[in-house]
């Protein structure tokens, strides 16, 4: 894999740091409105799923969960549909943008889950979550990173065509027909929010416990003293 | 750039590339109540350019088996004012004008002189529910050949017994599926449904299917959206 890399010498001690260019430009811009559009949609969708808050039959109605007003975007269903409507293409073209960016540049292989990742997955999982020893770092992601990230993007995926269904139930009636029909596409792209919620969730504390040069690589795109082999 | 840089080069190169994510704080024009007003009616009206060219004229609507019709009792009235207008039936005409070679008024006993039929069709709703319901009526296209409308006219606006109003595209006008319905589950409109005659559409959204018509105009111009539109709606809302 083509990753730039440098060392960064200290001018007083001459100490040298490693630093990589992880993530190009157009991957950056597309991830951080990426997530403020997905952010808007999420928070409009609640507005508009407080409009009937239930899965079921309009009569009798039974709803869910009344879900708060403070924690939806949009004030009323037409002002929620007016924030969905318009950040849905900023999500779709960013989306576009940064798959057809990374399939493009070659990226992709940095957080593509593969075969040869799985074998990889138990001793990560025995390390996150069962105080298991380290593997060693052989590239930029690990088979886990790999699985979340590579998940993310399909979940993107089928939010948009779930959420396509749900809007042009005729014109993609072969799409509706696909989740079930139109009634369940609309359950299908509420699960979908969730799950994409629990990436987000998964990744943030992720990025915490990672630390501040991981974060600001999705800033400038260098990291500086990579947990892994370089070259 | 060679293989090793001092450390005041490597944090100049990051401000560079810092600053080139300067771009997503255009973002931040949807903070401003002003900006973001026409920033999303602009969004709003690129989904209804986008709605209009996604439009199949040829394309219809899934149909259904009698076996998967919502009972009667079960199909939600929707009502924005009124759930009855107290329409005189005897009375009712549906008053004509714009485009037309023969405007005036319609009765029903006239209307229903063209070819009717029967559809099992879904009515989906904004607010996220769906029917299936079965809808008797005539085709609105062979109403507008009936009094003359002008093919190059491109709106249908019409009126209602309980103030409200809307619009349609001529292209969805013109679609098979779209029916001047009178008729449901075998049985009259019901008054709370839109007796005596309703827009049943089902290449739209319920919204857009106007209850207790008395006046139908076509023209060119778009004078009026529609009720929801002008409460900031989608102005062509196409399933």
């Amino acid at each position: 894999m083509a990753t730039r890399a440098i060392e960064v010498e200290d001018p007083k001690t001459g100490e040298l740091t490693e630093a990589v260019y992880e993530h190009p430009l157009v991957i950056r811009l597309c991830h951080w409105v990426n997530a403020v559009a997905l952010f808007v949609l999420v928070g409009s969708g609640l507005q508009i799923f407080r409009a009937f808050p239930s899965f079921g039959s309009k009569i009798p109605e039974n709803d869910l969960i009344d879900w708060p007003k403070a924690l939806a975007l949009g004030g009323w269903l037409g002002g929620a549909l007016q924030w969905h409507l318009t950040f849905m293409w900023i999500y779709i073209a960013t989306g576009a943008l940064y798959v057809g960016y990374q399939i493009f540049s070659g990226n992709y292989r940095q957080i593509l889950f593969g075969p040869r990742d799985l074998s990889g997955v138990w001793p990560m999982v025995r390390h996150y979550f069962f105080f298991g020893p380290k593997p060693p770092s052989k590239e930029a992601y690990n088979p886990l990173q790999k699985h979340a990230y590579t998940s993310a993007i399909a979940l993107g995926v089928l939010s948009v065509l779930t959420g396509l269904a749900i809007w042009k139930p005729v014109q993609f009636s072969w799409l509706a027909w696909l989740m079930g029909g139109f009634h369940l596409a609309r359950l299908w792209h509420f699960l979908i929010m969730w799950a994409m919620l629990a990436f987000v969730f998964g990744h943030l504390v992720m990025v915490v416990l990672h630390g501040w040069n991981n974060f600001v690589s999705m800033l400038t795109g260098w990291k500086k003293d990579p947990e892994y082999p370089s070259s | 750039m060679p293989s090793r840089i001092d450390a005041r080069r490597f944090r100049s190169i990051s401000r560079r590339e810092l600053l080139k994510l300067t771009p997503v704080l255009a973002l931040g024009a949807f903070a401003v109540p002003k900006l973001r007003e026409r920033l999303l009616k602009a969004g709003l009206g690129f989904s209804d350019w986008a709605s209009a060219k996604l439009f199949r004229p040829g394309h219809l609507a899934p149909t259904f088996a009698d076996s998967d019709l919502t009972p009667f009792d079960k199909f939600p009235i929707n009502g924005y004012d009124v759930e009855d207008p107290e329409v005189d039936l005897d009375k009712w005409t549906l008053t004509v004008s714009g485009a037309v070679q023969k405007p005036g008024e319609y009765s029903l006993a006239q209307i229903k002189t063209l070819s009717g039929l029967t559809q099992n069709t879904r009515h989906v709703c904004v607010e996220g529910w769906d029917v299936i319901g079965r809808f008797e009526g005539v085709r609105l296209s062979d109403f507008l050949k009936m009094i003359g409308a002008d093919p190059n006219a491109r709106f249908i606006a019409v009126e209602c017994a309980d103030d409200y109003y809307e619009s349609l595209d001529m292209a969805t006008a013109l679609h098979p599926q779209t029916l001047l319905c009178y008729g449901m589950y075998g049985q009259p409109l019901t008054r709370k449904h839109g007796a005596p005659l309703r827009l049943t559409i089902p290449t739209k959204i319920g919204y857009k299917q106007a209850k207790y018509l008395t006046d139908l105009k076509v023209s060119h111009v778009l004078e009026k959206a529609g009720y929801w539109e002008d409460q900031g709606y989608s102005q062509f809302y196409g399933l």
